[in-house]
């Protein structure tokens, strides 16, 4: 079993960064660059009473 | 759980969630510095001896809780996601927030390599204790690789498990003591026998401090959870000052434990990795021993976790502003994260932990992180100077203003006379690293930042200008 854990280690680390790359080009494609970028600081639409401006 | 997806059409902002709150703060700060307690500080008592690291650990506990005090008044009045480099763009300049943002993202990135990496390995100590041999590089990246992934599913839940196993891997150091029997100095410690005077030296207590940093190394990164905090003025400075009382209490039992159950010899070997865990193995106990070891483990993982959040931030911050590409300044409009800047920092963090030699990756972190606590005391002095104690509404005032900011420019020259002693040649590089990355800014990058947009608080016009 400890023979196989390492090659079980690199699986797993490849599949969840498979993953991430799979959604960061979801993302990428499904949304304008300009709302992804639409950020600003100190600005949160959940609490709008104690966002800033 | 409130859905805040942002369709593909929608006019609203993609901003960070502010849904954190003091113990998240604690756990992000505490988090990635308590592995300075199980691992790093030891190296000062091989240029000091035991005392000589005390006294080193105290010295750094004053310059930290100086800047736990600066960073408390000012990020909970300037409550944006970049912290320090944030800071700095708003009261002293473009070229001062460039350098700090690039400190910030080396000290971190550096700072999280080391930690995977040391995860890594001790996973491969755990199986040979077992009688097993594996390879560590798998490990370090399957840790980097759950840690990339929680981090970019959301800051909540990657804060929330900082501080549980945080506060796992600090009861270990709790439980140590008291297995140690503190109230009966004899029965197991033999501090009688085993410390010494100083084997070096005041000289060598002064080369004890760029270790005697170790202890709180990144408290100063709660700042970076600014904008995600629900209440900026309450949370930070308690979760702050909470984590900074916290390490002096776990630096202080550490080093009680440590220095009466080993030789100061054998603590500041070159190859002495984890003297907390070897603390617990020479008491003969399995459970303590056990215990330490998950200690460790957890610690270094949540170090690395602090780490990939922090670094990303700031490099996010840093992106918004164009400072680099604004590419890097969007936020997943799913999970609310920088999802860009954690993704692009992945390889950088993996070539570090798997090619370069922890003590290097180590001098690198703590060299970015004394320049930027060197930029602090400036930090504080321009924040009151263009805006006195009642002209702006701040969340925390901290005392004695101006002395904390003396004792740390000088604490921080001090320790990079420290510093200078054993590694001279790495901190000219890095200087020279510095100043080219400020001519690369000033001189094409510059021409490319938001200008208008750099001040985002509503405070009125600084006195004097």
């Amino acid at each position: 079993m400890w023979e196989v854990s390492g090659w079980a280690a690199w699986i797993l680390s490849a599949a969840i960064f498979a993953w991430l790359i799979y959604d960061f080009f979801k993302i990428n494609i499904g949304y304008s660059e300009s709302v992804l970028t639409s950020s600003r600081e100190g600005v949160d639409e959940l609490f709008p009473a104690e966002g800033g401006r | 759980m409130t859905d805040v997806t942002v369709s593909p059409t929608s006019s609203q902002p993609v901003n960070l969630l502010k849904v954190l709150g003091p113990v998240h703060v604690w756990g992000l700060g505490v988090g990635i510095v308590l592995v300075g307690e199980f691992m790093g500080w030891n190296y000062g008592v091989g240029k000091g001896g035991a005392f000589g690291a005390l006294v080193a650990c105290f010295i750094s506990g004053l310059l930290y809780t100086c800047v736990a005090m600066i960073d408390s008044e000012i990020t909970s009045t300037v409550a944006a996601a970049g912290g320090q480099y944030a800071q700095a763009k708003h009261t002293i300049g473009p070229l001062m927030a460039f350098n700090v943002g690039l400190f910030m993202v080396l000290t971190y990135a550096m700072l999280g390599a080391a930690d995977v990496q040391v995860a890594g390995q001790l996973i491969q100590i755990g199986a040979q204790n077992l009688g097993h041999t594996i390879d560590w590089q798998p490990w370090t990246i399957l840790c980097l690789a759950g840690l990339a992934l929680l981090n970019y599913r959301g800051v909540f839940a990657t804060l929330t498990v900082n501080f549980v196993i945080t506060a796992v891997a600090f009861l270990t150091i709790i439980i140590l003591f008291v297995g140690v029997q503190p109230w009966n100095p004899t029965a197991v410690l033999l501090h009688k026998d085993l410390l010494t005077g100083l084997p070096y030296g005041w000289i060598g207590v002064i080369a004890a401090l760029h270790f005697g940093i170790w202890y709180y190394l990144g408290i100063e990164g709660t700042c970076q959870a600014a904008e995600e905090v629900r209440s900026p003025g309450r949370a930070l400075p308690l979760g702050t000052m909470s984590g900074m009382i916290t390490l002096l209490i776990a630096a202080a039992l550490t080093w009680y434990v440590c220095s009466g159950l080993l030789p100061w010899e054998y603590i500041g070997w070159d190859s002495e990795l984890a003297p907390l865990y070897d603390a617990a193995k020479v008491t003969g106990s399995s459970f303590l021993t056990v215990a330490l070891f998950i200690g460790t483990l957890l610690s270094a993982i949540a170090s690395a976790n602090g780490c990939v959040n922090d670094s990303a931030r700031a490099w996010f911050s840093m992106g918004r502003d164009r400072y680099l590409p604004e590419w890097f300044g969007a936020v997943h409009p799913a999970y609310r994260t920088p999802f860009r800047a954690i993704l692009f920092l992945m390889p950088i963090f993996a070539v570090f932990a798997l090619y370069i030699p922890l003590a290097e990756i180590i001098t690198f972190s703590i060299l970015s992180g004394l320049l930027n606590y060197t930029f602090m005391p400036l930090n504080m002095w321009s924040f009151r100077k263009k805006w006195p104690v009642g002209t702006i509404r701040r969340g925390f005032e901290h005392p004695f203003h101006p002395f904390p900011a003396i004792l740390l420019m000088a604490l921080c020259v001090t320790t990079f006379f420290a510093v200078y002693l054993g590694y001279g040649r790495q901190l000219l590089a890095m200087m020279f690293f510095y100043i080219v990355a400020s001519l690369w800014f000033a001189f094409y990058r510059y021409r490319y930042v938001r200008r208008g947009a750099q001040f985002t608080m509503s405070w009125p016009r600084p006195k004097g200008y």
